[in-house]
């Protein structure tokens, strides 16, 4: 089963193309197949999931259904591609809800879309120039923020990377890179991005179309969907419907934790 | 009855000026506020000049004449040290204003032995000082010493009026002499003079006709002066100085020699119940130069902060001209350093400090952690964000430093016309990054004079050398015109929003005759 042994190493856009060509034929009996895995693993994950150490940070509705597990897990790293705007979006859940929030080696991050996205400046920290010691400046603001956002200087090396795996791990941080890691939860693209409101000389840029593509160790079927990303009031809104089947179980995993807390 | 001693300097306001080396001794000199004349020197004096002109009158009674304006802080603190000198030998000094302070007389006396060796004891301490003309009173409340202070001449400068017998004192001094004008005509229209005869009205009388205000003047009047003194608390001394010697000429071991130095400051305020959460830094070199500046902490400082707050300072000043784009000059510091000088700016009381039983929640470990990063990386590797009005998008975005206070040059709510238009882009480059833009025939685009562009952009590449991005659609130029009339600020720029084939827009501008990439929008 090709798909399937298929692992997400390869570089971004290069995986999601290639999934993107063997999925193109609906009608396969070999995708019926497939479906049928997905939804068996569907079913583990969900067993799985009850168990309560996975806790969601809040991530914005118009990305959470996307992602594995219905929303940015504390203590995971994804890998994202460089866009600045789907950095902030992501960012946008977690910085409303009252997370800190630190991004680390990008002197270009600009914060007035920042703002206009939904973070809070208060709580943001930007460390632009790491230099070398990018690593250990993670390392120290993954401590204490909620999200840590870096775009990587120097190749770090594998000892390092697990070290800040069991870091993130213990403080339940959420860790976004720019760029390739190793063990990611998942790989967050943008791809297909087209601008409106421009013409010829005329107009001026008022919203983006853009795909966001996640692919994750989990389902060897990348989850796509499309957005506006700032859509014309400057926020993120989501085009096609949510993903019905992940959001269902998303929802009943929630209802599991809520009757936990309600009890404890 | 309080028994009170009045020690004045007479034209306070001109002898500050002149012991701040703002004027010359000697020369006529005014004090003037809104224009009337507050304080003379005695050469102005004897050319006609008094108190209460107007400053034109006074120029034309004395060409000569230097005007300066009255600065109440500088009266002030050229005062303090004389204060100081009194606090060394008596305790209890009230300053009712810089040049006339008031002491309880009957410790002194006890202690000098007789109101008027106190007096000259007192008196002589301030000529140690370098303030020679000094009139002193001594008598039953306040007013009445202040009034025999003011009595006093050069050649006989204390004036002792015995207990009891301040209203035979005041009684022959005009009404004017209560400093009230209106009570002054008031009392004038009455037949009523001197004070004498303003006490001898029946105290209830006076309050019937005067009401609380004329009740009070007709207590003084009567050597009955209500007022107790309240005396000085003197302020604490907080700063700390390190001579080094022999002077250090390296950041290292300067930040280890003030370590014990910032203990001590620190241990000073809680001793005082106090923390500092704002402190200055000030270090002198061998060749005396001086770099000073104040930093700030989100909550209060450790020894250990004040120690790194030292080292960003130090590696900051010393740093060479050449590594600092922008220096108008080179280094503050350009020796071993000989003297560090630590001052705790703003004060708050220890308890808003202490630390809650389970921790002050999670902003103590974002504070702790980003406080790591800056004391690996220095102070201005750690930034919070802010948004500030203005034109272009480097001006509408402020960084600070974590821990300083934002200062937001530009306010956010004016209009800023000229501004893009929303969207912002989600990518400001720190850097510009030059760019060629091109025409279908593949030259350069210019736009002249009437804002025109010289053909429609079909391409832009780096100017570095790199494949040319066709333009899918385009808008501008926007002109960006800021502060004409100055020429070394002013700025003149026209930007162009760009859609390139690969769906990303990008800001381009042309300043001069160069393009360059503002922004991206990713």
């Amino acid at each position: 089963m090709p798909a399937l042994a298929l692992s997400p190493v390869a570089s971004l856009d290069a995986a999601s193309g290639a999934l993107a060509e063997t999925f193109s034929d609906a009608s396969s009996p070999r995708l019926q197949t497939v479906d049928t895995v997905q939804a068996l693993q569907a079913r583990i994950n969900a067993l799985q999931r009850t168990t309560l150490d996975s806790t969601l940070k809040p991530t914005h509705e118009a990305l959470a259904d996307l992602l594995p597990d219905g929303g940015l897990k504390e203590g995971a790293a994804y890998s994202v591609s460089p866009s600045s705007a789907l950095v902030m979006a992501l960012l946008a859940g977690p910085s409303a809800a009252g997370s800190w929030c630190g991004v680390v080696g990008m002197p270009e991050f600009g914060v007035e879309a920042a703002e206009a996205m939904g973070l809070d400046l208060d709580r943001l920290v930007l460390v632009p120039h790491p230099g070398d010691q990018w690593l250990t400046v993670t390392a120290a603001i993954a401590d204490a923020l909620g999200v840590v956002v870096v775009k990587p200087g120097r190749a770090a090396g594998d000892a390092a990377v697990s070290r800040l795996a069991g870091r993130l791990r213990e403080r339940g941080s959420t860790l976004l890179v720019i760029g390739a890691w190793p063990q990611t939860e998942a790989m967050i693209s943008l791809t297909e991005s087209r601008w409106s409101g421009l013409g010829a000389g005329s107009g001026c840029l008022t919203s983006r179309e853009v795909t966001v593509t996640v692919t994750s160790r989990r389902s060897p079927r990348p989850v796509s969907g499309r957005l506006l990303l700032p859509d014309p009031e400057q926020g993120i809104r989501r085009l096609d419907p949510p993903r019905a089947g992940a959001g269902s179980s998303r929802s009943a995993a929630d209802r599991a934790r809520e009757a936990w807390r309600e009890v404890g | 009855m309080l028994r009170a001693l009045c020690l004045w300097v007479p034209d306070w306001p001109v002898l500050a000026a002149v012991r701040d080396e703002i004027a010359r001794p000697g020369v006529p000199l005014a004090i003037v506020a809104a224009n009337r004349v507050v304080a003379c020197s005695a050469a102005a004096r004897a050319q006609g000049v008094v108190r209460g002109q107007r400053r034109r009158e006074a120029q034309s009674l004395c060409t000569a004449l230097v005007v300066l304006a009255h600065d109440d802080d500088r009266d002030h603190r050229v005062f303090s040290p004389l204060v100081d000198a009194l606090e060394g030998l008596v305790a209890g000094v009230q300053v009712v204003r810089p040049g006339l302070v008031m002491i309880g007389a009957r410790g002194p006396a006890r202690y000098y032995g007789g109101e008027r060796a106190a007096a000259l004891a007192l008196r002589s301490a301030l000529a140690d000082e370098g303030v020679t003309d000094v009139r002193v009173g001594v008598a039953d409340g306040a007013f009445t010493a202040e009034l025999a202070a003011r009595e006093g001449r050069g050649d006989d400068p204390v004036l002792i009026v015995p207990a009891g017998a301040a209203a035979a004192f005041l009684s022959p001094h005009p009404v004017s002499t209560l400093d009230d004008p209106e009570l002054t005509t008031l009392l004038g229209r009455l037949g009523v003079r001197t004070l004498g005869e303003f006490a001898a009205l029946p105290a209830d009388a006076a309050r019937d006709r005067f009401g609380e205000r004329g009740a009070h003047r007709h207590a003084l009047a009567s050597a009955i002066d209500p007022r107790t003194l309240v005396p000085r608390i003197p302020p604490l001394d907080l700063e700390r100085v390190l001579e080094l010697e022999p002077p250090l000429d390296r950041v290292d071991q300067v930040a280890f020699a003030v370590r014990q130095l910032a203990d001590e400051v620190v241990e000073t305020l809680a001793g005082h119940r106090l923390v500092a959460t704002a402190v200055r830094i000030g270090f002198r070199d061998e060749l005396g130069g001086e770099s000073e500046r104040a930093w700030l902490h989100p909550r209060s400082f450790r020894p250990s902060e004040i120690v790194d707050r030292v080292r960003w300072q130090l590696s900051g000043a010393t740093r060479t001209a050449g590594s600092k784009p922008g220096a108008p000059t080179g280094p503050d510091l350009r020796a071993a350093i000989r003297r560090v000088r630590i001052v705790p700016e703003s004060l708050d009381a220890l308890a808003h400090h202490e630390p809650g039983l389970w921790g002050s929640g999670p902003d103590e470990r974002v504070h702790h952690a980003l406080s790591r990063v800056q004391s690996l990386l220095g102070h201005e590797a750690v930034l919070t964000a802010q948004r500030s009005g203005g034109r272009t998008l480097a001006e509408r975005r402020v960084l600070v430093p974590w821990g300083d206070r934002a200062v937001l040059p530009r306010p956010l709510d004016r209009p800023w016309p000229g501004a893009l238009p929303q969207p912002a882009p989600a990518t400001v480059y720190a850097s510009r990054h030059p760019v060629v833009v091109v025409d279908a025939r593949g030259e350069t685009v210019s736009v002249d004079e009437r804002l025109r562009l010289s053909a429609a952009p079909a391409g832009f590449a780096p100017s570095a050398g790199g494949a040319v991005r066709p333009i899918a659609s385009w808008a501008g130029p926007w002109p960006l015109e800021e502060r004409w009339w100055d020429p070394a600020r002013a700025r003149r720029a026209h930007r162009l929003q760009v859609v390139d084939a690969g769906g990303i827009a990008w800001l381009l501008v042309l300043e001069g005759a160069s393009w360059w990439a503002e922004a991206k929008y990713d």
